[in-house]
């Protein structure tokens, strides 16, 4: 992941992606998570791009990024773990999970590590409720993570 | 013969460990120069026995779990490539209980197909619902749905086939078919087993929808939690339309019907139909005022049928065996069969299949065996985060969607998340509410304002301010929310909190009072 982009080469990019996914019906959540997967995050200029290319106005564009929580709006840490808060993870203990998480990494939800390695973020539901708690690090699934599954998980991304 | 070994695909066994276990038995494979080979299978739905490994034997299949990487070498020492004897040993597949028990009809082939293979899929019946309906008249598939009692298991439980007959007696040239896959209820993951697992009944069903209200275009809008899920359903769509099954021409009719899978982007709301649709759209989450109903002004304001993942995957059936086959299995008015997802804190969570009718009690005790920490169940949630919290006392409460309303209750999509003693029905209350806020896509003003208003009463009578007036106070805001909201967020989120407080009031009287709140 670049996070050093000039503004050139972000209209460039934006605008192959936007060509690519033009023959969509409604091709805006498309789009953005195309953008967000090529640059990380949906950055502050590509939004007129995508607009002007969409025939769409900034205004609605920048109320459909920021009304999903997927999109961000700076990039995300080398690794991003995503720990459950929903109800089935909570009966089993995932609310003391995600605070010796926080405490292990010294930051809050939504926070990225000094270093750069690890963004936390909550995530409501993995859909993996019969084997709680549930976390997610970088797109990889993890059940049943106990507070040990938790460390070597942190460990891992921290290398 | 070569022997066949499945492993399950499923997120829930691949969370488990499911893909070093697969690796692990290719390599023993390799070093012992068997003959076998890996079948990726979806999961039987014993989440507490996943990974589960299956061996395919002239006996049957026979289970072994939960396989852990470093068990791979002993399990083929033991000559589990033929079905040996092994400390993991679960035996014949079929009938261990928890599955011998169930009605498979929606889930009939997950975990025992390979999910991918369209020949797999034919040779368990499938095709075949769609194979009849193309040579019926569409009114007569309507009326079959309609007969067969389904309705929408995504929660408002309203009768699928009085939908379809909406959007095929609306005049327009072009109609959709959605799939509401955005399953982001806890406790529920019934929409992504069958998606991992049996990704064709799903395009068998909206296929069927398709030809029967006369819609060319369909789309299965589900969660960017659910990358599996997504990869499973998009290759399971290139090798339909290779084949015939979608396209121009299904399976060598007249009628056309396609379609092409969407991703969420972490809203929680957008499961709300009108909200998805303007996701669809690329709009913001918003939920849309109905009237107008989306079967009249849906999708790009087409006339859409928009039906939960489990309702249009039990369409094939219907249409297979007929409505009566369907509608004789459950009680008063509902019919049929439900997946019940077991959850949260339980011994064997997973996902249970029955007629309609069992008691709250039987599947919390009975199937899911009590709590998985050994303490006593204090209170399980039903329906997810807008469904209520059920105290021991109304374990007798049958599975159908009328008595759990008349408990002030709901099934919603039919997933149940299990609490032990421990479980601070407050905090819980407290919660529902933050969640509200958090996910509220803030065009009414009851749930907007509302559930941050609820967090901060909730804390108030934790802080011992006030109770008495507090918990008055929240229960007045919940009766706003519950009749005042656009949608169901706002207007159910009442259920977790009323029924938290009802059930569980000795959680809602702080140990110290603190007087005078200024």
């Amino acid at each position: 992941m670049n996070v050093h982009l000039n503004a050139a080469d972000v209209s460039t990019r934006t605008r192959a992606i936007v060509a690519g996914c033009k023959h969509l019906e409604g091709p805006l959540l498309p789009i953005l998570h195309e953008i967000q997967h090529e640059f990380g995050f949906v950055s502050q200029e590509a939004v007129p791009v995508i607009a002007s290319e969409l025939n769409l106005s900034r205004a609605e564009v920048h109320g459909v990024v920021t009304f999903y929580h997927d999109f961000r709006d700076h990039p995300a840490g080398r690794h991003v773990l995503k720990l459950c808060r929903a109800e089935a993870c909570q009966s089993m203990g995932g609310e003391a999970l995600a605070e010796r998480a926080k405490k292990l990494l010294g930051i809050d939800w939504h926070q990225t590590t000094m270093d750069g390695a690890v963004t936390l973020e909550p995530v409501f539901c993995l859909g993996l409720c019969s084997c709680a708690p549930s976390a997610m690090l970088d797109g990889a699934v993890h059940g049943r993570v106990a507070a040990s599954d938790l460390d070597d998980l942190i460990a891992e991304a921290r290398q | 013969m070569t022997v066949r070994i499945f492993i399950p695909r499923d997120a829930a066994a691949l969370a488990l460990g499911a893909e070093n276990v697969a690796m692990a038995i290719a390599q023993e494979i390799a070093a012992r120069g068997l003959d076998a080979t890996i079948v990726r299978n979806g999961s039987r739905g014993m989440h507490w026995l996943e990974p589960l490994v299956e061996v395919e034997t002239d006996g049957g299949r026979i289970a072994y779990g939960p396989v852990k990487k470093g068990d791979v070498a002993s399990l083929f020492d033991a000559g589990f490539a033929n079905g040996g004897e092994h400390p993991l040993c679960r035996g014949k597949t079929d009938e261990i209980p928890f599955l011998r028990q169930q009605t498979r009809l929606t889930f009939a082939r997950c975990g025992v197909t390979d999910p991918l293979s369209l020949s797999d899929y034919r040779a368990h019946d499938g095709l075949r619902g769609l194979q009849n309906a193309i040579a019926m008249d569409p009114a007569a598939i309507v009326a079959q749905v309609t007969e067969s009692g389904l309705r929408g298991r995504g929660g408002a439980g309203f009768p699928t086939g009085i939908k379809w007959k909406t959007v095929l007696e609306a005049a327009a040239d072009r109609k959709y078919i959605v799939c509401n896959a955005d399953e982001g209820d806890s406790g529920t993951f019934a929409d992504r087993m069958i998606m991992e697992g049996d990704p064709f009944v799903l395009i068998e069903g909206m296929a069927i929808a398709g030809v029967a209200t006369g819609a060319t275009k369909g789309y299965v809008y589900t969660r960017s939690e659910y990358p599996h899920a997504i990869a499973v359903m998009e290759q399971a769509i290139e090798i339909a339309r290779a084949n015939g099954v979608l396209g121009p021409s299904v399976l060598g009719s007249k009628h056309a019907f396609d379609m092409e899978v969407r991703t969420g982007a972490g809203a929680y709301v957008c499961g709300e139909e009108t909200a998805l649709l303007n996701s669809l759209e690329g709009k913001r989450g918003l939920v849309r005022a109905k009237p107008p109903l989306p079967a009249h002004k849906g999708l790009f304001d087409c006339p859409t049928v928009i039906n939960n993942v489990i309702s249009l995957a039990s369409v094939p059936i219907v249409m297979d065996k007929g409505a009566a086959f369907y509608r004789d299995f459950g009680v008063g008015r509902s019919r049929g069969t439900i997946p019940i997802q077991i959850a949260g804190n339980v011994k064997h969570g997973g996902l249970y299949e029955a007629a309609f009718g069992l008691s709250l009690g039987e599947i919390v005790d009975g199937i899911g065996g009590g709590t998985a920490s050994g303490r006593p169940v204090k209170a399980v949630q039903v329906g997810g985060p807008l469904g209520a919290y059920f105290p021991r006392a109304l374990f007798d409460t049958p599975f159908d969607y009328e008595a759990f309303a008349a408990k002030d209750g709901l099934i919603g999509h039919a997933g149940i998340v299990v609490f032990d003693d421990s479980v601070d029905m407050l905090h819980q209350a407290r919660f529902a509410m933050e969640f509200c806020a958090v996910e509220s896509c803030g065009k009414c003003t009851p749930c907007r304002i509302g559930s941050t208003r609820g967090v901060e009463t909730a804390d108030r009578i934790a802080q011992g301010i006030e109770p008495e007036k507090n918990r008055e106070l929240l229960a007045d805001l919940c009766n706003t929310m519950k009749y005042g909201s656009l949608c169901a967020l706002g207007g159910f989120t009442p259920y977790p909190v009323l029924s938290a407080m009802n059930h569980f009031p000795e959680d809602f009287s702080p140990a110290t009072v603190v007087q005078a709140a200024e």
